[in-house]
């Protein structure tokens, strides 16, 4: 679904992005971790090209990212991406924030478009807040409409880059269960995150990466009882006790 | 001083139809000057945003050439010098319509659109990008993100400015007396120089701009609150 291949990316002089190699499945869940500055976001950034990549090979749903005849809003069509900062639009309701890029992009009729929207504000628990603005909301159900918004495009990818790190400790709950609940649905997710008990219980692959370099590639049971690398061990030893 | 006032010139009879009659050609000039020069001004504003070199070009040249030569010049530009590079045919159907009035407002519409593109543009600069993003990320081109979601917020920002730039084009619009567009000023002058009571006439003419200015300024206040205010931006 997704496929790096020897990718490369600097920003300036800086090296951001350094030989990554990386498959994922359909149907798979990838969590990216690793400490700040690292590339988690660049990394998750190239995928529907937000950030263009310089040198390698990205390839995601069968459409090469460095090929000039890729159309990148249709790749982009296919791929629903969950920002920290939600980036709701703030001038439209919670309902047109859903139904706006199937009505304009996928040509769904307006009220079949709203019908979808409604099922997908009922999955996320949120259906009262239909009509109202985004700035009415708290941080977690701004991130669950932004979720909704994303799914409402019928993606076959869905990209996050840390959607709880900027919501209250009480909100990182709901959000959490509803990306669990998309990973149980099937969704190929690629989550960038420090929630480890997420990334032990939901994903099926943690990607740990440093200084633009994946360092290592474990499933969950395996990364947190035996990381094989000192960076690992060293980042967990810190997200896992902060104190000492 | 021995001037004898006489205002029944202006409330009413002959004169003041007439008055009347150029209160409501201000009046079209004026509103379909302001709907054309602001969509004018968004489509020159995202032109002057855009990364292909050529259409930031054209804008930044359309800028720079609208907005530093006089009104006048462009209005006569258009009354007496377009036509002549204008095939007959449609010589003969613009003065049909009144090229008079055309002319009016092709030049109150392009002036005024390109101080609303700057407006506007400043406006877009103050979204943040996160939306630019959001909005490709979803699978919106360029040019759809800044129609769909870009300029809606940029205007909410901008009404302050953008009610002086409708201000501004309702009193240019006097500017069209001078190709002979029979709106108030024309007709101010027309009662001044029938009655010679230029006093009463310019006074009326007065009365009716500062009365139009403050129902654009209301009108646009009150859309500003009830509409747009409501719904936080940022
Ligand atoms: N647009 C940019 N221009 C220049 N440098 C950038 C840009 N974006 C990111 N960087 C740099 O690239 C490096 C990787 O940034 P990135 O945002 O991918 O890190 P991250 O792992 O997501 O960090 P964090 O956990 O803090 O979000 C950092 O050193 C950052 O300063
Ligand atoms: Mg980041």
């Amino acid at each position: 679904m997704i496929r790096f291949e020897g990718v490369h990316k600097w920003f300036g002089a800086l090296h951001v992005l350094n030989d990554i190699n990386l498959h994922v499945k359909p149907g798979e869940v990838v969590v990216v971790c690793g400490p700040s500055g690292s590339g988690k976001s660049t990394l998750i950034r190239t995928i529907n090209r937000l950030e263009p990549i310089q040198e390698g090979k990205l390839v995601v749903d069968g459409m090469d990212l460095l090929d000039k005849r890729t159309d990148i809003n249709k790749l982009r069509a296919e791929i629903g991406f969950v920002f920290q900062q939600f980036n709701l639009y703030p001038h439209l309701t919670v309902l047109k924030n859903i139904t706006l890029a199937p009505i304009k992009i996928r040509k769904v009729p307006p009220k079949e478009a709203e019908a979808q929207a409604m099922a997908l504000l009922e999955r996320v628990g949120l259906p009262e807040k239909r009509d109202a603005h985004p700035a009415q909301l708290s941080g977690g159900q701004q991130q669950r409409v932004a979720i909704a918004r994303g799914l409402a495009m019928k993606p076959k990818i869905m990209l996050f880059d840390e959607p709880t790190s900027a919501l209250d400790p009480e909100m990182i709950g709901e959000v959490l269960q509803v990306m669990k609940d998309l990973a149980e649905s099937g969704m190929t997710m690629m989550v960038v995150t420090h929630e480890m008990g997420f990334a032990r219980e939901v994903s099926d692959r943690i990607v740990f990466m440093d200084h633009g370099v994946i360092l290592e590639t474990a499933e969950p049971e395996e990364f947190f009882k035996n990381p094989k690398h000192d960076r690992a061990k060293q980042f967990l030893k810190q997200i896992l006790s902060p104190m000492h | 001083m021995n001037y004898q006032f006489d205002w029944a010139v202006v409330t009413s009879g002959k004169y003041f139809e007439w008055l009347v009659s150029g209160v409501v050609v201000t009046v079209k000039i004026s509103v379909v000057s302001i709907a054309l020069s602001f969509l004018l001004g968004l489509v020159i504003a995202v032109m002057r945003m855009s990364r292909f070199r050529p259409v930031y070009w054209f804008a930044h040249g359309y800028l720079e050439f609208f907005r530093n030569t006089p009104l006048l010049v462009q209005i006569f530009f258009w009354y007496f010098g377009s036509y002549k590079v204008l095939p007959d045919a449609v010589n003969q159907w613009l003065n049909a319509q009144g090229f008079e009035f055309a002319a009016a407002v092709i030049a109150l519409t392009i002036y005024t659109s390109a101080f609303i593109a700057e407006d506007i543009r400043s406006g877009v600069r103050s979204i943040p990008k996160e939306q630019m993003e959001a909005a490709r990320s979803a699978g919106f081109s360029y040019v759809r993100s800044m129609f769909y979601i870009i300029l809606p917020q940029a205007v909410r920002l901008t009404i302050p400015p953008l009610i002086n730039q409708f201000l501004n084009l309702t009193k240019n619009s006097s500017l069209a007396m001078t190709i002979g567009v029979a709106e108030l000023m024309y007709q101010a002058r027309q009662v001044e120089s029938y009655t010679f009571k230029g006093f009463e006439a310019f006074s009326a003419a007065t009365v009716v701009y500062v009365g139009l200015s403050f129902a654009i300024t209301g009108l646009m206040t009150l859309y500003d609150r009830k509409v747009l205010q409501p719904i936080k931006v940022r």
